[in-house]
């Protein structure tokens, strides 16, 4: 199917005039999703789909189109809303499509061809066997809200008139499971999962204690009174905080003045022992990605060494803005232009495990759930507040389970604030992996 | 109805009858053709224009317990019979049936009159929309740095037939348009945002000034510039008119869907009849209010919009319904199942949620506050229906002082749990107003809500702030 999607995303570049430049993006997608419930299927999906997105540049003039199919005769409307669109535009003389840098991609080994040879009765099974063991792990565990195993095989295309020629193919498989917990008529939720490239790879036993340990270590939580403390935030939490400093750490951020480290490069703007790292070439990472959004090989780039800030990621239009080179960082689906961002980072280990790292502390909340990323984190400010959730811990133990509070700090004041960085590091389901981070200091709002 | 017929319906009977060969107890067919457009202009440049086309079918067939899906972007016959059988296969029944299905009996809804259609309007004026906005903060002579907007319209048409005969239709379209500025002082840098959205053609820009818009989004983040930390702990929290909608979605809205009532994924499962909330709270959720962001002919299930009494005077008088949900309970759907797209199942979801307005004066509420948060504007929020805690972010607030609003604080989150949090509403104003246009999201499913309230006070919440 690649050297189809291919030579669909050339067919339309073939089409370009000589005064324009022609991009081609083209994806197609074969998943299936199965739902569990009370030991029956409650939902199977099976489903196909694809797409097209064109982009025109024309005297400096961006335009875009996308539609959800990749009929022949639709390809032709795509391409001419494109470049009607680009009509409208305002010119711009840093506008302009990727070409071939010299930069060769690395090699990945992202597809496995489990998830297509796995028959959906076996699919189907995961689903049940994960919604029963779920449910058998615990007594307190009251029922389960929602089991599924679902995969997805996908493949895209990226071709511009300008030389640049890109497939690739990737495969992916998830297990997914929310449990309810009961005590006392309290009610508490968990969840597990387990993700691979192949079936093989995923691990039911493994989902479904940590659902249930989610859930039932919550059963008699309490709120927390307000004070300044001790956080240490477990790799869950950590990858999720990750993903928004390197949102900070885009140039098109920087470039529109929307970076609150802009002008720092250089500069000392973390905790000595960060040293923070965007490698979509790490097979280890779930987005790894032999090439960006515009067709350029991904690479290695290090944002924060020691504390340092090194670099900012760009994609084509930053670079040629800001006189510098792409770094391999544009992201995109077909139905958008391509912007700048992180494709898989984490932070360098550090040399103590976790269970060490919270040996040390006297008073602090190990935080293992966070609520409102979305609503409650400023990155352009960036002032930080997130719902939390998670457990006490006294004398360098972990105790009582603490519910229905807040984190606070800024992001810049947390990054100075970290620490610790234990040596574990887990690759998770987004496109970062976390390690339990220690910060001196953040803000508890509770009672 | 032509203009709503994607598919003859001669085929949708056929594709129908095929989807029920295998035994199933239902089947549905969901088309859909969108057209979207979006322009955005950036750093003062019109970065680009984007159109977007998206057709296809959703075909599900229920067998027993069980639900088959399957979705195509192949309208043929071919491809309709294809997906019908995946979805059939999927729904794994073992017996045969034929079942004739007949969609003689076309229902028509009541669609949304349109003033002007989004598509016959030139994209020059879209773009010249988009220029104004920016133009008019940076002629303002206000400490703003950067000015992004966002013009954006849509045209959806639908069409639902399924086996009990229901054969139905919509065509619903939908204007926004957004700003949003960063502002630049000693202290770094603030933002600020507003959006308009609403179920209505280019109409929109007849009632709404952009320019009106950009500058409430430039005023906001230059206010800002001079905010304190936000306190932390608990306190009484005044919300302005229009700003609560997001604290009721999340404090109780999601846990007044039944499927996860159904699942006792809900903290107000079993509590139909009970008071749940103090006894000046009445709650509604309205798919039919004209031009509102959740406004809806049908939902995604070929069911009339409703309007829902949820909770009336305090006391929990119904959950939002789907087809699955309703036909398991013997009633009927209450016009809440809806879907991103023809690519998703639907399920339980809100359209315009609402408190009605109380008699309090909203002056009165914020003098009557000794010490607490003024939240004019909220952000988004979630919530875990199982135990009721919920966030919401503020993106404008001020700090009550004496019964005076004082310094503007910084962005946060609050957080509170639900069924307490209605019991804490302790003051509701009659100045009822509608919030800014939302999409609410749910098992990674996305649709347009619209929610309003009038001023509100929760006598505890706790405000997230960094102050101490």
């Amino acid at each position: 199917m690649s050297a189809e999607l291919i030579e669909i995303a050339e067919l339309v570049t073939s089409w370009s005039d000589s005064d324009e430049q022609v991009e081609a993006v083209v994806t197609s997608d074969r998943e299936t999703e199965v739902r569990a419930y009370e030991g029956e299927i409650e939902s199977l999906t099976v489903a196909e789909s694809q797409g097209i997105g064109v982009r025109v540049i024309k005297d400096g003039r961006q335009g875009f189109a996308y539609a959800g199919t990749l009929e022949e005769n639709e390809l032709l409307e795509v391409l001419s809303e494109a470049r009607d669109n680009a009509s409208f535009a305002s010119p711009d003389e840093f506008s302009g499509l990727a070409e071939p840098d010299g930069v060769e991609s690395v090699s990945l080994d992202v597809y496995s061809d489990g998830v297509d040879s796995l028959a959906t009765s076996e699919k189907i099974d995961y689903a049940l066997e994960l919604e029963k063991l779920t449910l058998a792990t615990d007594k307190r565990i009251s029922g389960i809200e929602s089991s599924e195993y679902t995969d997805v095989v996908s493949e895209s295309a990226i071709a511009t008139s300008t030389g640049i020629r890109s497939s690739s193919k990737e495969s992916g498989c998830c297990l997914m499971v929310y449990a309810l917990a009961e005590e006392k008529g309290e009610t508490q939720t968990g969840f597990g999962f387990s993700i691979g490239r192949n079936p093989d790879e995923l691990d039911v036993v493994k989902a479904a204690s940590d659902a249930s340990d989610r859930a039932t270590r919550m059963l008699g939580s309490t709120k927390p009174k307000s004070e300044r403390l001790t956080v240490v935030l477990d790799p869950w939490v950590s990858a999720q905080f990750l993903q928004i400093v390197g949102s900070t750490l885009s140039a098109e951020m920087v470039l529109k003045g929307r970076s609150l480290f802009a002008d720092r490069l250089g500069e000392t703007v973390a905790s000595p022992i960060i040293s923070l790292v965007d490698d979509p070439t790490n097979p280890q990472a779930f987005t790894a990605t032999e090439t960006d959004g515009e067709g350029l090989a991904t690479r290695r780039n290090v944002l924060i060494e020691n504390g340092e800030l090194k670099m900012f990621l760009h994609n084509v239009w930053t670079a040629r803005k800001a006189a510098s080179t792409s770094t391999g960082s544009a992201i995109r689906s077909y139905a958008s232009t391509p912007g700048v961002g992180i494709q898989a980072i984490s932070l360098k280990p550090g040399g103590r495990d976790p269970v060490d790292l919270i040996a040390g502390i006297d008073n602090g909340i190990l935080v293992q759930s966070v609520t409102g990323l979305h609503s409650g984190v400023n990155p352009i400010s960036g002032d930080f507040s997130t719902g939390a959730e998670g457990l006490r811990i006294s004398n360098g133990e972990l105790s009582e389970p603490l519910r229905e509070f807040t984190i606070g700090s800024t992001i810049q004041k947390m990054l100075k604030d970290v620490s610790e960085v234990g040596s574990d590091l887990e690759w998770l389901p987004m496109s970062s992996a976390g390690s339990t981070v220690v910060i001196n200091e953040l803000t508890v709002s509770g009672a | 109805m032509t203009e709503i017929q994607i598919v003859s319906s001669d085929l949708l009977e056929e594709v129908l009858s095929s989807a029920m060969k295998s035994g199933g107890s239902f089947a549905e067919i969901f088309v859909e053709d969108r057209r979207s457009t979006s322009a955005v202009l950036d750093d003062g440049l019109v970065e680009e224009l984007n159109n977007g086309r998206d057709r296809g079918a959703g075909i599900r067939v229920v067998s027993g317990e069980t639900t088959g899906f399957a979705h195509t972007a192949d309208l043929s016959a071919s491809g309709l019979h294809k997906a019908a059988e995946a979805a059939s296969s999927a729904a794994r029944s073992n017996s045969e049936a034929v079942v004739e299905v007949d969609l003689s009996n076309e229902s028509t809804p009541n669609i949304s009159e349109i003033e002007i259609f989004p598509k016959e309007v030139s994209k020059s004026r879209k773009v010249a929309l988009l220029k104004s906005a920016d133009e008019s903060v940076r002629d303002a002579g206000l400490p703003v740095t950067q000015v992004a907007a966002r013009y954006g319209d849509s045209h959806r048409v639908l069409q639902i037939a399924n086996s009990e005969g229901l054969l139905t239709g919509d065509r619903q379209i939908r204007s926004s348009f957004s700003v949003s500025c960063v502002a630049a002082g000693d202290a770094g840098m603030q933002t600020g945002r507003e959006s308009v959205g609403r179920t209505v053609g280019f109409e929109l820009f007849e009632d709404t000034n952009v320019d009106e818009v950009a500058l409430k989004a430039a005023t906001r983040a230059v206010t800002k510039l001079d905010s304190v930390p936000a306190p932390s702990g608990e306190m009484p929290v005044v919300v302005g008119p229009g700003g609560g909608g997001v604290l009721f979605h999340e404090a109780c809205g999601h846990g007044l869907e039944a499927d996860l009532i159904e699942k006792s994924a809900s903290v107000f499962a079993g509590k139909q009849g009970e008071m749940v909330a103090a006894p000046n709270v009445t709650l509604i959720d309205d798919g039919t209010m004209v031009g509102e962001w959740g406004r809806f002919a049908i939902d995604d299930e070929g069911n009339p919009a409703h309007q829902n009494v949820l909770i009336e005077d305090g006391v929990l008088t119904d959950y939002m319904w789907d087809w699955q949900r309703a036909r398991k309970h013997g009633r009927l759907s209450s016009g809440n199942g809806r879907r991103q797209s023809y690519r998703h199942l639907p399920m339980v979801r809100m359209t315009n949620t609402f408190l009605a307005a109380g008699d309090g004066n909203p002056q009165e509420i914020i003098e009557d506050t000794e010490y607490g948060i003024y939240v004019a504007q909220l952000g988004g929020g979630q919530v875990n229906t199982a135990t009721g805690d919920f966030v919401f972010g503020m993106t404008e607030a001020y700090l009550i002082e004496n019964g005076k609003l004082a310094a503007p604080i910084r962005d946060g989150n609050l957080i509170g749990n639900g069924p307490q949090v209605l019991l804490d509403i302790d003051a509701i104003a009659g100045d009822f107003a509608m919030g800014s246009p939302g999409t609410c999201g749910k098992d990674g499913q996305g649709v347009p809500v619209g929610d309003g309230t009038p001023t509100l006070r929760v006598k505890r919440l706790t405000v997230g702030g960094t102050a101490t």
